[in-house]
């Protein structure tokens, strides 16, 4: 479905990116590991170009899909909900869903996905008058989630959903990732908390200053020794 | 103040600054009736006994409302029921207190000025000052008031309009009222009463209700405030004086609502923002049937109109496409630069160093009034009795013209590019990655706004009658963002009053002229201590300036819920 190849991308003249290529499979949920600085976040932004590549292509459902201006790759069915959120404080949240549908024209639709976000998260939709800035860490995460969603995305790639959270939102967060690959949504996550990403994944990446170092699928990996070391807290 | 006073202290004490304050406030009413100065020349001559002047007349309403508040409810709280809880009867008599004391000063010191020396402070003038002092000092020593609650009394929806109706009638009476004040001195004293009065008024919980009744109501308040607009003229009796000084209020709040769609709603900061108005006037001036037009093609004026802002909105499109991409400092800097390339090339199309067009630094003189199907501009009409001038025609025109910007600007606000704009000024890179088209939004908005300096500009060549290069300069763009950054970022009623505050104070007080940048930048620094979001607040940007600021969220938070959402589910409130 989606393909990264030889993938470069820099900020200036460091190189952020060095030549990654991977795969993302219809109906997969594919994470990518890695510490600060790897290069996750950058590759997830080149992707909704938001940044430009230097090199190396990328092709989603058989076109090409760099170079694109972000607002294609949206209307193309990637949908991100970027790294820190980055929601619309000073907005509703209603605004923000609708903020999310942007590139969509099909305004009872949008609707009927609205009131499938706030079925998905109450919180959301008792409160849907109220700026968003005023939600607490998780029930932002949740928006950012389900902003994402309300463009209907064919591939939603999530920046460190969990970033901040207390265990039991990180595990309501991991458990609507399931429950949106049941629906026939494919998944990028990006994430520092590997066990939680790992024990939903069907395949993972591990990036180090810009490069994979090794993939396979996520149970392989929770139980690889290096991955264990490096992320996991084993000895 | 409450620091110093504890409140044991001013519950015991609080019989004797009772009388204290009641003892001032009456020796401030008392003051009216006697004459303040020697000389007839200060503050339009307040040297009458038993006469006062329409100044002090006006003025008694502070002192006045300063008794009530401290009487009324000494008399008997229970026989008031349930308003005697709703207002905050202490604290609103001490700001009451506090701007009598303010505006006395204010005005002895005009009538020192103006006759030169303290000497010629009659007794009036002495009582009033020892009576606002004996007030000043009585009223903080009495117990703290609740919070009003006036503003959640449940009233009818008739009273409602007549409040607003009201409102808006005194707002007519009082702007001509004030406008009227020739000099300084009177013009700064009724300013301040007024100033006092809404300050007392916004203690004892009216404004709250006002601005709900006014939510409430809001086709009621948007006809009653043009209605008003309108009625303006009839209040001058055929002086052009004010209604130049009106006129030319109205082509700067235009120009001031354009550069708020960019600035206030998408957030882009353009400091060049005067040359679409001078494109506009430049484009009006070349078309016009003026002797010194330089091309022969005078197109009738709704033509010109049309054409003046689509030169404006190219120019828009020609400094933004290759700007609108990188962000913020950038952008401010690029269109500085392009303000004063417009003036210097306005300079230079003279011929010489380049085709006449603009005749140089002289510029286009001369310009016709405009006539629509036989309505002459330049003439006097007389219009149920009373004489309509030459700018009160401009006036009206202008006033359509904002009319139609504000539909306009509420109805984008509203809608999905709006959402989209205020979605780029939050956070440009979320924004992006919705799947909004950052750079077509901001290059629209930036066209649009240019669109609509340009018209005020057409109009504006023909009430200027003559269009030159140095009438837009730089200092004129800082004070087009001045108006929007001091009304309120992102709404129309803020904006407007804005622009009057910064084009009405300066023609008001031309004896500071010197010092007028001085105050603005005075002016611009307070704002920014105690009201960052300017006088009227976008409710979307109280957050950004306040967000830490837990009880404000609360109660945004509350409000929202409370009226808002029920009033206009599907509109959330209109900021006007």
């Amino acid at each position: 479905m989606l393909e990264v190849k030889q993938m470069v991308v820099a900020y200036g003249r460091v190189n952020a990116v060095k030549g990654i290529s991977f795969t993302v499979e219809k109906g997969q949920v594919v994470t990518l590991l890695g510490t600060n600085g790897a290069g996750k976040s950058t590759t997830l932004r080149a992707i909704s170009g938001l940044i430009k590549l230097v090199s190396g292509e990328i092709w989603f459902e058989g076109e090409r899909l760099d170079g694109l201006a972000a607002h294609k790759v949206v209307e193309r069915g990637i949908a991100q909900s970027p790294e820190g959120r980055r929601l619309f404080r000073q907005m509703t949240v209603e605004d923000n869903l609708k903020l999310g549908a942007y590139s969509r024209k099909d305004g009872t639709a949008v609707k009927a996905d609205m009131d499938r976000v706030y079925d998905l998260f109450p919180v959301l939709g008792e409160r849907r008058q109220e700026a968003a800035g005023l939600f607490s860490g998780g029930e932002q995460q949740m928006l950012a989630i389900g902003r994402a969603m309300m463009s209907r995305p064919k591939l939603l790639m999530l920046d460190e959903p969990s970033m901040g959270l207390s265990p039991i939102m990180t595990q309501t967060i991991m458990t609507t990732i399931r429950e949106l690959q049941a629906e026939g949504v494919t998944i990028l996550l990006v994430e520092q908390n590997a066990q939680a990403a790992l024990s939903l994944a069907d395949r993972g990446y591990v990036l180090e200053v810009g490069q994979i170092m090794f993939s396979d699928s996520g149970r392989a990996l929770l139980g690889d020794d290096r991955v264990r070391r490096a992320y996991l807290g084993a000895d | 103040m409450k620091a110093l006073i504890s409140d044991e202290t001013k519950v015991r004490f609080r019989l004797p600054a009772r009388v204290v304050s009641v003892v001032g406030a009456l020796a401030v009413i008392a003051s009216v009736f006697l004459p303040w100065a020697y000389g007839h020349e200060a503050l339009d001559d307040v040297t009458f006994t038993g006469a006062p002047s329409p100044l002090q007349s006006f003025f008694l309403l502070l002192p006045g409302l300063v008794l009530l508040l401290l009487v009324v409810p000494f008399l008997g709280k229970q026989r008031l029921g349930r308003f005697a809880k709703a207002i905050a009867w202490n604290t609103s008599a001490r700001t009451g207190s506090l701007a009598t004391l303010a505006t006395v000063v204010i005005a002895l010191a005009a009538i020192a000025i103006e006759l030169k020396g303290l000497i010629n402070i009659e007794i009036g003038g002495w009582v009033a000052f020892g009576g606002a002092l004996l007030a000043a000092v009585g009223t903080p020593l009495l117990p703290d008031s609740p919070e009003p609650t006036l503003d959640r009394v449940k009233t009818p929806k008739w009273a409602q309009i007549v409040g607003i109706v009201a409102m808006m009638a005194a707002v007519l009476f009082l702007a001509s009222f004030a406008l009227n004040q020739t000099d300084a001195g009177s013009f700064l004293t009724f300013g301040a009463l007024l100033v006092g009065v809404v300050l007392v008024l916004r203690q004892l919980g009216v404004l709250g209700w006002l601005s709900i009744a006014a939510a409430n109501n809001n086709r009621v308040l948007v006809l009653s405030a043009f209605v008003v607009a309108y009625a303006f003229p009839f209040t001058q009796n055929g002086s052009d004086a004010n209604m130049s000084i009106a006129s030319q209020v109205l082509i700067f709040a235009a120009a001031a609502l354009g550069l708020n769609i960019v600035v206030g709603l998408v957030g882009l900061l353009d400091l060049g923002y005067i040359a679409f108005l001078g494109a506009g006037a430049f484009t009006a001036a070349i078309l016009s049937e003026s002797a010194f037009s330089t091309v022969d093609f005078h197109p009738p004026f709704l033509v010109t109109v049309l054409i003046s802002g689509v030169v404006a909105s190219l120019l828009g499109l020609l400094i933004g496409a290759p700007t609108l991409r990188v962000s913020g400092d950038y952008l401010a800097i690029v269109t500085l630069a392009f303000g004063e390339i417009f003036r210097i090339t306005m300079n230079n199309l003279d011929g010489n160093d380049g085709p006449n067009l603009t005749n140089g630094s002289n510029g286009i003189s001369g310009i016709p009034d405009l006539n629509f199907l036989g309505f002459d501009f330049g003439q006097a009409h007389t219009i149920f009795g009373v004489e309509i001038g030459r700018f009160a025609n401009y006036y009206w025109l202008m006033l359509m013209v904002i009319a139609l910007i504000i539909v306009v600007f509420m109805n984008l606000n509203y809608s999905r590019i709006g959402r989209g704009w205020v979605a780029i000024r939050e956070d440009e890179l979320a924004a992006e990655a919705m799947g909004v088209n950052t750079f077509a939004l901001k290059l629209l908005a930036f066209a649009g706004g240019a669109f609509l300096a340009g018209v005020a500009g057409a109009v504006k060549a023909h009430h200027d009658v003559s269009v030159t290069p140095d009438q837009y300069v730089f200092l004129e763009s800082a004070f087009l963002l001045a108006a929007v950054v001091l009304g309120g970022m992102g709404t129309v009623m803020g904006v407007l009053i804005g622009a009057t505050i910064l084009k009405l104070l300066p023609e008001k007080l031309r004896f500071f002229s010197e010092y007028r940048l001085l105050l603005f930048g005075l002016l611009m620094i307070v704002m920014m201590q105690f009201r960052p979001e300017g006088i009227i607040a976008d409710e979307r940007r109280q957050l950004e300036f306040h967000g830490e600021d837990e009880q404000l969220a609360e109660e945004i938070e509350e409000e929202l819920i409370t009226h808002h959402t029920h009033l206009f589910p599907e509109r959330k409130g209109f900021v006007l």
